[in-house]
């Protein structure tokens, strides 16, 4: 794993190791302000092939605001990094119980927000459709909708490990 | 102009129809061919589904993508997220031709193809580009005495390399739309901070999210406006439902209404709060109710 690291995000055009560990990422990071989120030490850990990366939980604290990657002085593209290394933290079997059930909504009905009782009746209050035109109003349409995601093999990836 | 097709996502229709109908509203009033996009999917949410798997991620997108294509119009969208998602998957398919073959791979699977036929547009953007801020003036038949905490959110203009909206740091295009209705957009600490929610993390770690949401909140009202704006429907959630979690969990005592934009071009274009359902929000400021209904009715 350690070796495929750098080669990902490298094939990715993500090529981290020009970081001068200058920390203008971590003091922009409004999340960083807050959370233990570290985005510079992500980099470092990245820089030097640390698989451990993947594990670190501070990865899912990222709102994917890019104001890190804007200020990099070296244009590095932190945040799709910082994406590319989620993608393959998933791909070792990492995922948060509540985006499992996110990626479990959008699975059954299509939407990762899905409409409720309240909200229908909001519509009809405003003289809109209860159900609005969308893949939750057509059968059809969200039947195909879940043939893509297994085509994608999706809901083996949001299945529990 | 161009004909577009208006991009739901899942926020809007699923929890503020209000945004929706405040929307169309003001598309049909500015004479703007939006037709519905029947069958749409969630965009999906780029800050979990790009963060899962690309492939998943790219078919999603592009599925959405080619019912606009089909249609022969541009998407439109009214989400920052949904914007991201849809505008960043169209460019990597439109500039890198293995991926587009991957995808089609997928999309074959339920009779589809992504030709690159169409344009992802937001609503601001738009609205700046094709209609700008003069053009929009002259609909403006209830100039609105308001004072607006503007908040851009971060995938309007993010990453700036691929939206070319010009500079993240003081941008001003979205200002001078909302300063079009009427209002003062008033200057603010933080103000091009994100809101907390976006990336999976008020999904993930919502304590983490309002205390990003807190600060923002905080400046906000140092700032001492009527009302906050937003181009964004998760922003928006994350704003008005968010604030009550606030008031919750750190015995704050907020009560900031929230609108989208289209909620405050519709007052400044005539409709009514109701209409816009702007009452149907979490936060629930009867003064500022009063001022806009007195607004809307002409009596200040």
């Amino acid at each position: 794993m350690s070796e495929e690291l750098l080669k990902v995000l490298k094939a990715a055009g993500l090529d981290v190791l020009s970081c001068m560990q200058c920390g203008t990422c971590t003091g922009s990071c409004p999340s960083g302000r807050h959370t233990g989120l570290n985005t510079r030490r992500i980099l470092r850990d990245a820089c030097k092939n640390r698989a451990t990366v993947l594990s670190d939980e501070a990865l899912w604290l990222c709102t994917t605001c890019y104001t890190c990657q804007e200020r990099c002085p070296r244009g590095i593209p932190i945040t799709d990094a910082l994406l590319e290394l989620r993608r393959l933290a998933v791909k070792e079997g990492f995922m948060l119980p509540q985006h499992r059930l996110i990626s479990k909504m959008v699975l059954e009905c299509g939407h990762a927000v899905p409409l409720d009782e309240e909200t229908k009746k909001k519509r009809e209050e405003l003289g809109l459709d209860p159900i609005p035109e969308t893949v939750q109003k057509y059968p059809e349409a969200l039947q195909e909708l879940k043939n893509l995601l297994k085509a994608c093999k999706f809901d083996e990836l949001a299945a529990e490990k | 102009m161009t004909k577009l097709a208006l991009f739901l996502g899942c926020i809007v229709p699923n929890r503020y129809p209000g945004i929706e109908n405040a929307t169309k509203l003001c598309l049909q009033k500015l004479e703007i061919d939006a037709s519905d996009l029947p069958e749409a999917s969630c965009c999906p949410a780029p800050g979990v589904f790009k963060s899962f798997d690309k492939a998943t991620w790219l078919a999603l997108a592009s599925r959405n993508i080619v019912l606009s294509e089909r249609m022969e119009r541009d998407i439109l969208t009214i989400c920052n997220g949904c914007y991201g998602s849809l505008a960043d998957a169209n460019l990597e398919l439109k500039k890198d031709s293995e991926m587009k073959a991957c995808t089609n791979s997928c999309l074959k699977e339920i009779g589809m193809e992504f030709k690159g036929t169409a344009e992802v547009r937001h609503i601001i953007e738009f609205l700046y580009k094709e209609l700008g801020p003069e053009k929009l003036k002259n609909y403006v038949t209830i100039p609105l005495d308001l004072k607006v905490a503007l908040h851009y959110g971060c995938h309007l203009i993010k990453p700036s390399k691929d939206r070319k909206l010009g500079e993240t740091e003081a941008p001003v295009f979205f200002d001078e739309l909302v300063e079009v209705t009427g209002a003062k957009s008033v200057d603010y600490t933080d103000k091009m901070m994100c809101c907390g929610a976006g990336g999976g993390v008020r999904s993930g770690h919502v304590a983490e999210s309002l205390e990003m949401l807190e600060h923002k909140l905080a400046c906000i009202r140092r700032a001492g406006v009527d009302c906050i704006v937003n181009a964004c429907p998760f922003c928006h959630l994350q704003f008005d439902r968010g604030q009550l979690a606030v008031n919750e969990k750190f015995g704050t005592d907020y009560s900031i209404p929230v609108l989208h934009y289209s909620q405050l071009l519709g007052l400044a274009l005539g409709f009514s709060p109701y209409e816009l359902g702007i009452e149907q929000n979490a936060v629930q400021n009867i003064e500022f109710l009063a001022k806009i209904y007195e607004i809307s009715a002409g009596l200040r």
